[in-house]
């Protein structure tokens, strides 16, 4: 079943398409990749996956829904979340109830009872604790609780927005460059829980620069360069594709394309 | 921040404490209107610091909502024959209508923008006081008549400094339930990243406006009690200068902290008083005490006296 699919999606910043043409269908329970040399727009079809930009042009349709040009609060109701590659934590807050936001799609409260602390915010906030320990559990971030998040150091706050976005019991996850800043044992770490989430049936978009990370755990691989499509397939077949190799070498140097070889 | 109110019972506690323990310092009737006026001042303020201090939205026109507040309790009973209370009540909903309609579109600000325009909303408050004479009695103001409870007349400083000082502790209490509750950890989600906010499902625009209405109607009952208290009010109640005495308040107590309300009203109202031995250099001084505290303590009083005294706590 398709949980996600693209068509022919495009945008413009003054000009210049960051995005054009770029068509994609991600199946449910898959690690679908988007990989593609520095400025080929991998964010940029994040942004407008998840609502923070709407398409020039282009349809979006989640679970068979067409939700173009919804907003990032309604398209989080129907099940999407992501994580971001510039760090958005809630600084102010601790670890815990920074995860504790994430819940907040299914939490049932209004203004009055929030003031006047009716029973049933007590019991809310209660099960929103549990849920939100059990998913800094799942990230190994669960003895930080009640540390402030300013005090964690880079690769657990990639890890926290993780548990964050999961705390949201998410359909469809996507992760911006979750292993970037992280070193061999975080991303080793970062493996590990993409994997049980899909076993979970939760399906995982991912832009990552760690080939090694992404040959591993993808399903299948979408590569993009100047904001297009230039190959997809499995990681198999896209890092044997000729133009993917030319356009790592062409563009990006030797480093990347010999990690993209591999 | 929110550490503060880790356990509900004890800042509770220690605040029904000081608000006890206090008049036993207190020399003469004037101590006791001075309190009154510390309670009355930080109701407002811990409803300001819901808007700016947990969710980052500042507002440089707060006190034009303390004058929709005080011409309440004026105009209600002297025109309309609507007892006092009611008046206040009439006030504090018609704030909270008049915040619906001005934090819709300005709202949308951020920053600066929106520091502006709610000073433009507070400037605008205090003209249309000043202006309407047949209402209001423009510059000169209006007097007050006495608030009736119950058959009861509520005059004097020691009466005020109880009822204000209730009045204080609900108004806390409220706002630490908010803090502690799912609205609240949204509009702290929001201070920090309203990008994140939203991708968790979080409706910003409706959250602004929701506490801009809440902390409206604090203001609004602050400036009801204050107009009451005195008897007489004029439109410098819902002046500039009121808006950033608040907004110092805020600040100097601590942003963010529902105890540094307190702290920071009971500053900036019993230190003026303190200082009058400087005659001409009072408010100078005052000026330089307030530039010291913020140097020394940047965070506001409360929350840098806290995170001193406990390990990590900011």
């Amino acid at each position: 079943m398709t949980i996600l699919s693209a068509s022919q999606l495009a945008i413009s910043f003054g000009g210049v398409r960051a995005v054009d043409g770029v068509s994609l269908a991600v199946e449910r329970g898959e690690v679908y990749s988007i990989i593609g040399p520095n400025g080929s727009g991998k964010t940029t079809l994040f942004n407008l996956i998840s609502g923070i930009y709407v398409p020039t042009t282009g349809t979006i349709r989640l679970a068979g829904e067409n939700v173009t040009g919804l907003v990032p609060e309604q398209l989080a109701r129907r099940g999407l979340s992501r994580t971001f590659q510039n760090l958005q934590i809630f600084f102010r807050m601790s670890v815990l109830e920074n995860v504790m936001v994430g819940r907040h799609r299914h939490e049932k409260t209004g203004i009055f009872a929030d003031l006047l602390h009716w029973p049933s915010v007590a019991r809310q906030n209660r099960q929103t604790r549990e849920a939100a320990m059990a998913a800094l559990a799942r990230v190994g971030l669960a003895e930080a609780a009640e540390r402030p998040a300013a005090a964690l150091p880079y690769g657990a706050l990639k890890r926290l927005e993780i548990a964050r976005a999961l705390a949201s019991e998410p359909v469809l996850l996507l992760l911006d460059e979750p292993a970037a800043g992280c070193n061999p044992v975080e991303t080793q770490e970062l493996d590990r829980v993409i994997r049980s989430l899909t076993n979970e049936g939760i399906t995982v978009v991912l832009v990552e620069h760690d080939m090694r990370l992404v040959m591993n755990i993808s399903d299948r691989v979408h590569v993009l360069a100047s904001g297009r499509t230039l190959a997809h397939g499995t990681p198999l077949e896209v890092r044997s594709d000729p133009a993917v190799i030319e356009a790592y070498l062409g563009t990006h140097g030797s480093e990347e394309a010999a990690r993209a070889i591999g | 921040m929110q550490r503060v109110l880790d356990s509900r019972i004890w800042p509770l506690a220690a605040l029904a404490v000081i608000v006890v323990i206090a008049p036993l310092f207190f020399s003469s009737l004037y101590d006791y209107r001075i309190g009154a006026l510390v309670f009355i001042f930080a109701l407002a303020v811990v409803g300001l610091n819901l808007l700016m201090g947990f969710a980052g939205q500042v507002s440089l026109g707060h006190a034009g909502f303390l004058g929709i507040g005080a011409y309440a309790v004026a105009i209600g009973p002297t025109y309309f024959a609507l007892p006092a209370w009611f008046s206040l009540l009439v006030g504090a909903v018609l704030s909270g209508i008049v915040a619906f309609l001005v934090g819709r579109p300005i709202l949308k600000l951020k920053g600066h923008y929106l520091a502006v325009a709610t000073l433009g909303f507070g400037v605008l408050v205090a003209i249309v006081l000043t202006n309407e004479a047949d209402w209001t009695g423009g510059p000169d103001g209006m007097n007050v008549a006495h608030l009736m409870l119950f058959g009861w007349k509520v005059h004097g400083s020691d009466t005020w400094y109880w009822l204000a000082g209730a009045t204080f502790i609900v108004g806390f209490v409220l706002a630490a339930n908010l803090v502690d509750s799912p609205s609240g950890r949204a509009l702290q989600a929001i201070h920090d990243s309203e990008t994140a906010a939203r991708m968790l499902g979080i409706d910003v625009a409706r959250k602004k406006l929701t506490i801009f209405i809440v902390s409206a109607i604090y203001a609004s009952v602050a400036g009801s009690y204050l107009a009451l208290f005195d008897g007489h009010i004029t439109p410098d109640v819902a002046g500039f200068l009121r808006s950033i005495e608040l907004v110092a308040m805020v600040v100097l107590g601590g942003m963010g902290s529902v105890f540094g309300a307190l702290v920071g009203a009971a500053v900036l109202v019993v230190l003026p008083q303190a200082l009058t031995v400087f005659h001409d250099y009072e408010q100078a001084t005052l000026g330089l005490i307030i530039m010291v505290f913020m140097i020394f303590l940047r965070r506001g009083i409360v929350p840098s006296l806290s995170a001193a005294f406990s390990g990590w706590r900011r």
